[in-house]
């Protein structure tokens, strides 16, 4: 490089030290910076004589919370709050995206329909949803819909067997007795040979052009395996259905009613952008790939399925991440209605009983920014996975 | 350049601008107004009145605080907090002192950096049911929901309570006062628990006041009192004798409408109360007529306490442990001397 300069420079003037001076002083501003905050709030927390450090984590909590899927009980630290708190957030974004995802293609493809009625409906309800904030809706679910349904003792019951009241959903929870391993390893065997069995359909057909009746296969082994299986073992599994003791429901699975409306709030409302981001990706196909489809002979469901959707995937699937980015980080809205999700329990009660603001913020910064770039990640890497392939 | 530099001023005034503020009152007095964190409404303690005035127990101890400093009582900023952030809001110096029926335990009063000056309640907790149940006992609440606010000793206290007795419970925890008692009132629990005075006050917001009963149990100890940050003792102190004076006012029979003949007293008592005899005013920061600025603008405790939470108001709760120490309760104030 240097000897290809015409003319020499002196080592101030040259624009590549240059450079690398000011990145170093940057730099160095930045890191004394990064200190000066630590030791500035380290030291007035001192001064205050506000508790620091991370020992907390091993503190009993002494609270309870109404929807844990590990156990836990008031004897139990906070450490364990912030895992029941991570838990209940994970299982509202896990299924809030799942469910946001079927309800936005649904009504994506909805708009573009030829049916007139089925579009105008798709069309109103995106700019309805849309265009009202989220907490409201979150309020409405909860307020004006779940807290309209009657009390405990005026249960609304499906058979005897659901029950549905301002307290939760109940439905009868699965009892294990001998045998039902059994049941559940011929399930699990059902969904890998159907698996094996889709694949080898697909090499089949490529190779020969002979189709096989894959989904109906699949049903047959997944439902009819562990059937014969429970039959030979005497039907080990059998149902605990919820039954009206004093004031609530004992026995049974619960759902609470404010995790059912967050999530109905989550999916409805992301599901409205999710069916613009949608129909954005079917139009960015152009309108001869649908018509060479058909001219091929394919049925439109088919065409849409094998010709459109992969290739209007690849302009959906970017949009989409941010998307499910939303969902999961507006689920700390949960603190609204009392839904126990990590903000309310960790961000919320443990940051009021401990007062270690700074530690318990960061973690949960931390938490969340680790949940959204594993969501990116995933979703980059079936990106790359749809991207066009140049030939 | 330039940017460099702005950086550093910047640095300057992260790195060495925010130490922790000593010196309070100097800042209040600056500001023109005390900065007083209060509830979001709680009849009774604060909540804002039908012309959006702030009134209640609390808030006349702000506007005590105030009338001490400035001798004016509306010389208060009231800033509304929620269970869940007012800790935080004094810390972080958001607010000068928070006063907001908040109970003193020995954590708070430790590891949260922060100092009770005093006790200006003394509360326990209650559970409120509805009469239809037909419960007279808070034994009988097994399997019970039970709404709460969140980041509440009364949390803390439910499941202690229900841990202890052996009962099966459902918690729900809510963020604030309000959402707590629309969820109790709209059937998500059975049950209702926080402070025995808030029960009072909450109930007043129920859709019909006459159908719900408050059990007889008090299952905890709750002082409520208003709080200060750690690190300034003059302000700690500042605060602790505005309640202090109102109890030594009560207790020497000054109040607002013998102010005037207190002032001409010969007692010596009451001399060194209003002023008259010493400088005990000054010792604090304040002026002589200290005493004189509080009384005349809210009034003794009793006074107070009549007038926002006792007979004369809606709540109609009964003195009892808030009470004197002469009449049989045990508000008790050290000697101005």
């Amino acid at each position: 490089m240097a000897e290809s300069q015409p003319a020499r420079v002196t080592f101030y003037n040259d624009p590549r030290l240059r450079g690398i001076f000011y990145q170093m002083l940057l730099l160095v501003v930045v890191l004394w910076l990064g200190y000066e905050f630590v030791i500035n709030a380290r030291d007035n927390l001192r001064a205050a004589r506000i508790a620091t450090g991370l020992a907390f984590l091993d503190y009993t909590a002494g609270f309870s919370i109404n929807q844990t899927l590990i156990p836990y009980s008031e004897a139990d630290t906070y450490g364990r709050v912030f895992l029941v708190g991570l838990l209940n957030t994970l299982l509202v974004a896990v299924i809030g995206i799942v469910l946001t995802t079927i309800l936005g293609f649904i009504i994506g493809i909805s708009r573009l329909s030829s049916n007139w009625l089925l579009q105008r409906i798709a069309g109103a309800y995106v700019e309805l949803i849309r265009n009202l904030p989220l907490l409201f809706q979150i309020l409405f679910w909860y307020l004006a819909v779940l807290g309209a349904l009657p009390g405990p003792r005026q249960s609304i019951s499906i058979f005897g067997e659901v029950f549905i009241n301002n307290r939760g959903l109940f439905v009868p929870r699965p009892i294990f007795a001998s045998g039902a391993e059994l049941v559940l390893a011929t399930f699990m065997v059902g969904i890998v040979l159907s698996l094996a069995i889709r694949a080898w359909a697909r090499r089949r057909q490529e190779a020969t052009g002979q189709q096989f009746p894959v989904f109906w296969t699949a049903v047959g082994l997944v439902v009819g395996l562990p059937l014969v299986a429970s039959a030979a073992t005497g039907f080990p599994i059998s149902f605990e259905a919820p039954v009206l003791r004093g004031f609530n429901f004992a026995g049974g699975v619960r759902v609470i009613p404010e995790f059912v409306a967050l999530l109905v709030a989550l999916v409805t409302y992301t599901a409205a952008f999710i069916a613009e981001i949608v129909r954005a990706g079917l139009l960015a196909v152009p309108r001869g790939q649908t018509e060479a489809a058909y001219s091929l002979g394919l049925r439109p469901g088919l065409a849409l399925r094998l010709v459109i959707i992969p290739q209007a995937l690849r302009v959906i699937i970017p949009p989409l991440t941010s998307q499910y980015l939303n969902l999961t980080k507006n689920s700390s809205l949960a603190v609204a209605i009392g839904y126990p999700d990590l903000f309310a329990v960790f961000a919320g009660t443990v940051l009021n009983q401990t007062g270690q603001a700074i530690e318990i913020i960061a973690i949960t910064m931390a938490v969340y920014l680790a949940i959204s770039l594993a969501t990116s990640l995933l979703m980059n890497w079936y990106n790359s996975r749809m991207a066009l392939v140049e030939r | 350049m330039t940017r460099i530099r702005t950086m550093l001023a910047l640095a300057a005034v992260l790195g060495f601008g925010t130490s922790v503020s000593a010196q309070t009152l100097n800042t209040v007095k600056q500001r023109g107004a005390l900065v007083c964190g209060v509830t979001q409404g709680l009849p009774g303690f604060s909540s804002p009145d039908d012309r959006g005035n702030w009134t209640g127990l609390d808030v006349d101890f702000c506007r005590a605080i105030a009338a001490a400093i400035f001798n004016d009582p509306t010389k208060v900023k009231f800033s509304p907090l929620s269970t869940k952030d007012r800790f935080t809001a004094l810390q972080s110096g958001e607010i000068d002192v928070l006063s907001r029926n908040s109970t003193w335990t020995l954590a708070r009063d430790t590891s949260l950096g922060l100092n009770f000056a005093a006790v200006n309640y003394y509360d326990g907790q209650g559970f409120m049911v509805r009469k239809s149940l037909k419960i007279n006992s808070a034994l009988e609440l097994n399997g019970a929901s039970v709404c709460t606010q969140t980041g509440t000793t009364t949390e803390l206290n439910v499941a202690d309570y229900f841990r202890a007795n052996k009962m099966k419970y459902e918690v729900l925890a809510l963020a604030t006062a309000d959402e707590t008692i629309k969820a109790y009132d709209a059937g998500r629990c059975d049950v209702f628990t926080s402070d025995i005075s808030q029960l009072y006050a909450e109930r007043l917001k129920l859709t019909n006041t006459n159908d719900h009963v408050i059990l007889p149990e008090v299952i905890s100890k709750e002082p409520l009192g208003p709080v200060v940050r750690h690190g300034d003792d003059q302000w700690f102190d500042l605060i602790k004798w505005v309640h202090f004076a109102m109890l030594n006012a009560e207790e020497l029979g000054v109040s607002s409408k013998t102010i005037d003949e207190a002032l001409k007293s010969d007692k010596p008592d009451i001399r060194r109360l209003v002023g008259t005899e010493g400088n005990y005013g000054e010792q604090l920061g304040l002026t002589k007529d200290w005493v004189v600025r509080i009384v005349k603008a809210v009034g003794n405790y009793g006074e107070v306490f009549e007038r926002n939470v006792g007979s004369a108001s809606k709540l109609n709760v009964a003195r009892g442990l808030n009470n004197l120490w002469t009449k049989g309760g045990i508000q008790y104030a050290p000697p101005i001397r």
